[in-house]
């Protein structure tokens, strides 16, 4: 029974820790392109769960089929976001470079509240619900799929950065902007890419999650500060980290709520945080 | 420094900063005298709370140049102090606010231990963990009212337990802690303190050449502030009557404290208090027009308005304002020289080669 309990807890962290991998590469590849920590990532998520929820509540859409145009979507508000505004601070002092994204993030979930109220919302009666059961182990479908997702998200993303020209040109720009510019990559092209990958990645978590998860304005703040923990953890810059350590977290999370009560399932993930930051800030597998 | 820049004979601008300084301290005691109505006074002392967290923030943030986000958990930390030793045992604030504050500076030695080794972004990531916790150990923390709070009782009135039921005391104490947060900032800013400072800030590896302990003086500068956040929080804790870890110990409140210093002129003296002004008058006059109703037009405005100053006036407001007085000062100076070089059409000539 209490090795069920424990299996269960490790499945339902890795299947959560997935999501929050999804949710930390975007971020990961903006800190490792430009060193840029967006503080507004967790509203890109948010963004991507009411593309889930307009699609549904005005056409009877359900999410998966409205995911490509969700990602296509947020790609395009990335892009625009790197344009219009973050072009203006990439070289700006870091107290500027904070306050820009951390006032996005703002400025986003007071949008989100004006135009669609701050009330909880939810989608019922999608394509995939209820649950599976393999002995003692009980997992929602949502949640499965939502982690299957995840894993061929990040798996394309992986493949974009290392198999195509493009993504390995984003690649260079990160390594060495400077040299990158001389072998004629353009660099703010691949910045902008990097934005609209990014929120990309961090709206499909969102569509993800939508089905199984409320949906309202602040959401993003739960998964900002797992994103940063994630990031760290995984190395900035890395995506494969960025990967292990979501799933690492997300176990973490579930089993140090189990075994310590779940008002501290956040102080475990802060804790561990903390503790990489201070005696492996680079991260487990952070290039050195 | 500039403030230190001796005034030339016939200056346009002698001592501003003496003058402005001295016009608005004569200015906050006399608005008391127009003011009479509780909701204004309370806007204005709450813009002086938060000048003088802004200035407590900025000692560390801004002389020292290590931008933290978790302040509030020092602010938090005197709130709590101060009202738990009231509560509980019966202890005058006038013992429970200093007494917050040196815990809060005896605390901010672990705050320091846990962030001061990391650099740029890892150490405002990692101020955010750390007052994130402070806020999950109040929030689970029974005897301190956990996530429901605490209140403070209103039956012994008076200066003795800042207890008052009107707002006028309360904005001579903000200004009062202001007056001194801003006195010790002064006195730091002018000491071998501010040098160090100045040098870990802009030059850390030259600071630790020339023998500087980085560490020890990252430290001494988050004591300090820690200190005089805490006060602010007890002040704060007192003037309310009531606590809970959302309202003084939540990571928007650390980000408040950082955007009255960076809004009005990071590291510089009067920005925080400037800051403080014009982003408490903002905040009110956006939520009177259409705040209330849940809209969150508000939001958006307050967050437009960081935006555009992040991305467009780095510097601050004080900042700003120094360009154009400096840019103002070489004008006229370039006018004067024209004008004893003797003919007008020098001048003229002068005038029309000015960029």
């Amino acid at each position: 029974m209490t090795f069920d309990i424990l299996l269960q807890a490790l499945a339902s962290g890795v299947l959560i820790g997935l999501i929050y991998a999804l949710v930390a590469i975007g971020l990961t590849m903006i800190f490792g392109v430009m060193d840029i920590v967006n503080f507004a990532h967790g509203e890109f998520l948010m963004l991507g769960m009411y593309g889930s929820f307009w699609g549904f509540a005005l056409f009877h859409l359900d999410p998966l089929l409205t995911l490509p145009l969700t990602a296509l979507m947020l790609f395009a508000l990335g892009v625009l976001l790197y344009r219009l505004l973050i072009v203006r601070i990439v070289d700006a002092p870091m107290v500027s470079q904070i306050f820009t994204t951390f006032g996005l993030m703002l400025l986003l979930r007071g949008l989100a509240q004006f135009f669609w109220k701050p009330d909880f919302r939810s989608i019922e009666n999608s394509f995939v619900a209820g649950s599976v059961q393999w002995g003692g182990l009980h997992l929602g479908k949502p949640q499965l799929l939502a982690g299957a997702g995840a894993v061929v998200v990040t798996g394309l993303v992986y493949w974009f950065l290392h198999r195509t020209r493009l993504g390995v040109a984003l690649e260079a720009t990160a390594a060495d902007k400077e040299a990158a510019r001389l072998m004629g990559i353009d660099s703010h092209r691949m910045f902008a890419l990097a934005w609209g990958i990014a929120a990309a990645c961090a709206g499909v978590a969102g569509v993800l999650l939508s089905t199984f998860f409320p949906i309202f304005p602040e959401v993003g703040a739960s998964f900002i500060l797992i994103a940063f923990v994630v990031v760290n953890l995984g190395g900035f810059g890395s995506v494969a980290g960025a990967f292990w350590a979501g799933i690492l977290v997300g176990v973490i999370e579930v089993m140090g709520g189990l075994l310590v009560g779940p008002e501290y399932k956040l102080a475990i993930v802060l804790v561990l945080f903390l503790g990489v930051l201070m005696w492996r800030p680079r991260g487990l597998m952070g290039k050195a | 420094m500039k403030a230190s820049m001796k005034p030339t004979m016939a200056h346009p601008f002698p001592r501003i900063g003496l003058t402005v300084a001295t016009l608005s301290l004569l200015a906050a005691l006399a608005l008391p005298l127009v003011v009479h109505n509780p909701s204004m006074l309370n806007l204005a002392v709450l813009a002086l709370m938060a000048a003088q967290v802004g200035v407590a923030w900025n000692i560390v943030g801004g002389q020292a140049g290590q931008v933290s986000l978790g302040h509030a958990a020092f602010f938090g930390i005197g709130a709590y102090t101060s009202t738990l030793l009231s509560l509980k045992l019966g202890i005058s604030p006038w013992i429970g606010l200093p007494a917050g504050g040196l815990l809060a500076a005896l605390l901010s030695v672990a705050f320091g231990w846990s962030c001061f080794r990391l650099r740029g972004h890892y150490f405002a990531m990692a101020t955010i963990a750390v007052a994130e916790l402070t806020q999950i150990f109040f929030t689970n923390w029974e005897f301190a009212g956990a996530s429901v709070g605490l209140n403070l009782t209103m039956d012994r009135e008076g200066w003795a337990w800042l207890n008052f039921a009107g707002k006028l005391p309360y904005y001579w104490l903000a200004l009062g802690l202001l007056a001194l947060t801003l006195l010790a900032a002064f006195c730091i800013e002018r000491s071998y303190l501010g040098y160090y400072f100045r040098a870990i800030k802009d030059e850390p590896e030259a600071a630790r050449s020339i023998g500087i302990d980085i560490a020890r003086y990252k430290q001494v500068a988050l004591a300090v502030s820690a200190f005089f956040t805490a006060l602010g929080g007890g002040l704060y804790a007192h003037k309310e009557f009531y606590i809970d870890p959302g309202s003084v110990l939540s990571t928007a409140l650390s980000i408040k404290m950082a955007l009255v210093a960076i809004l009005g002129g990071i590291g510089t003296l009067s920005g925080p208090v400037l800051g403080a002004l014009v982003l408490t008058l903002i905040e009110e006059a956006s939520r009177m027009l259409f705040g209330g109703t849940g809209s969150g037009i508000d939001i958006v405005l307050y967050a437009l308005l960081i935006v555009l100053i992040a991305v467009f006036y780095p510097a601050g407001l004080v900042g700003s304002i120094r360009d154009m007085t400096l840019r103002a000062r070489q004008r006229w100076r370039r006018r004067q020289a024209a004008a004893t070089a003797g003919t007008a059409a020098t001048a003229a000539a002068a005038e029309g080669s000015r960029p």
